[in-house]
């Protein structure tokens, strides 16, 4: 079976936020865990630890996914982002800020999940309606905000990348 | 309690003959896992009780949606994700393509596939009455060869199957010719997203001249598997559709169904649940004839 990828702690490669990773882990190890105690990623948050919260949501090969699913085998080649990709403190991403502004996160518990649900959405709808925004973070719960801040925040990154792309659009011209 | 990653065993062969001839030197030894929406909620939980695991992801061989003639064939292990963005799904096999979209959230929708939503075999499933409303068959796969069976006889009983313990569910086959029939869908839960159905009904009709000259029906949660209605179908075949007929289907339905009481329901509820679906239904038919 050498072909095989193997189980135990054979080194499983990847990509995170653009950086080849390889890590000594248990093929049956959830990724989310791979993420914070191998990686030291600590952004992403574990909520349930079921599928049915969205607070380890990451973006994995353009997809979002719930890191808590995933054994980190399944990882073995993929392109993963997590929230430590989308922006730094000194450099919010058009997301972060617009959570900022609207008042989009509180305890802060679900918002790494809500901004890469987020940013999924976006990347594959960049306009997208009120029904669309709620269908797209339907799978990640806050308990603080009631959510409409949340929408609000959405929405707000959609009216700001427009703008932006206009004002690039000018230069352009 | 927690589950602990080192009592179990996860290989990726990579290859579907690999998977196969693991499946074939031992045959039930190794539970396949896809997208692990299913099998790691019960590894977090510390009820996974199979040791050894062998990965069916990222396996091309395996997810594949082929349209040819009169059928489209899915592989099984299309994501439901695959599935609703797929053009002819959306047009040929549309309750498909609606189930899809009300499975989980978009980041189950992006891992959980077809082939482990049948296999797993849930009474409760999403997509298992949209495929049997439309007499989809099922290709299983294993170092023997491949054969294939109608979807209707997939299931056995409560999270049972036909399948022998070397096989694989290798595609699902849906007949597009249901495109041109009536078709309904509808799932009651408590929430339109990520809940497990309370109760769902699946239908598609042909009438002429106001009388049902086909009719399939299916539920989910109403009996311990997911299957058709076959004796409320015969209350209306053959029939003309009125207040009457709709009544006398409803009581038939309700005789028929098997439902339980659950954590996320009662029986009662589920039944009369089942029953007013079926009305709507049922009801949308006679407008629609009623149409010029």
């Amino acid at each position: 079976m050498s072909e095989h990828l193997a189980n135990s702690s054979a080194g499983i490669s990847f990509i995170v936020n653009g950086e080849k990773r390889t890590v000594a882990a248990h093929g049956m190890k959830r990724l989310l865990d791979v993420l914070r105690e191998d990686l030291h990623l600590t952004g992403t948050k574990e909520g349930c630890g079921e599928g049915e919260c969205g607070s380890c949501s990451v973006r994995m090969n353009g997809e979002l996914v719930n890191s808590c699913l995933v054994p980190v085998l399944q990882a073995e080649g993929a392109t993963i982002e997590t929230v430590e990709g989308l922006g730094r403190a000194e450099a919010l991403h058009p997301i972060q800020k617009a959570f900022l502004e609207c008042g989009g996160a509180q305890c802060g518990i679900c918002t790494p999940g809500m901004l890469m649900a987020t940013a999924q959405l976006l990347a594959v709808n960049p306009h997208p309606t009120i029904g669309e925004i709620r269908e797209g973070l339907a799978g990640n719960l806050c308990r603080c905000t009631g959510f409409k801040r949340i929408f609000d925040s959405v929405a707000a990154v959609v009216v700001e990348m427009d703008a932006t792309a206009k004002t690039g659009g000018a230069h352009a011209g | 309690m927690r589950g602990n990653a080192e009592a179990h065993e996860l290989i990726a062969p990579g290859s579907l003959t690999g998977v196969l001839e693991l499946m074939a030197r031992a045959p039930g030894e190794w539970m396949p896992i896809a997208g692990g929406t299913e099998i790691m909620v019960a590894h977090a939980a510390g009820r996974l009780r199979e040791k050894k695991l062998v990965s069916l992801w990222g396996i091309g061989e395996l997810r594949f949606i082929e349209v040819s003639g009169e059928s489209i064939a899915i592989g099984a292990g299309a994501t439901f994700r695959d599935l609703r963005m797929h053009d002819t799904v959306q047009s040929g096999a549309s309750l498909l393509a609606k189930a899809a979209t009300w499975i989980g959230s978009i980041a189950n929708q992006s891992r959980a596939t077809i082939g482990g939503n049948l296999v797993n075999g849930s009474p409760a499933a999403d997509s298992s009455p949209a495929l049997l409303v439309c007499d989809a068959e099922v290709e299983l796969i294993s170092m023997r060869g491949k054969r294939r069976i109608p979807y209707s006889s997939f299931h056995t009983g409560y999270k049972r199957n036909a399948m022998t313990p070397d096989e694989l569910l290798y595609a699902v086959h849906v007949p597009l010719r249901f495109a041109q029939h009536r078709q309904y869908l509808r799932k009651v839960g408590t929430r339109r997203a990520m809940a497990i159905s309370k109760v769902a009904l699946a239908g598609t009709a042909l009438l002429h001249g106001g009388v049902v000259s086909e009719i399939r029906l299916a539920a989910a949660s109403l009996a311990p598997l997911p299957a058709r209605l076959y004796r409320t179908e015969a209350v209306l075949h053959g029939r003309a559709l009125g207040p009457l007929a709709i009544r006398e289907a409803q009581e038939a339905l309700m005789e028929e169904a098997k439902p339980i009481d659950d954590i996320r329901s009662t029986a009662a509820y589920r039944s009369r649940v089942a029953a007013n679906l079926l009305g709507e239904f049922l009801n949308e038919l006679l407008t629609a004839e009623a149409r010029p």
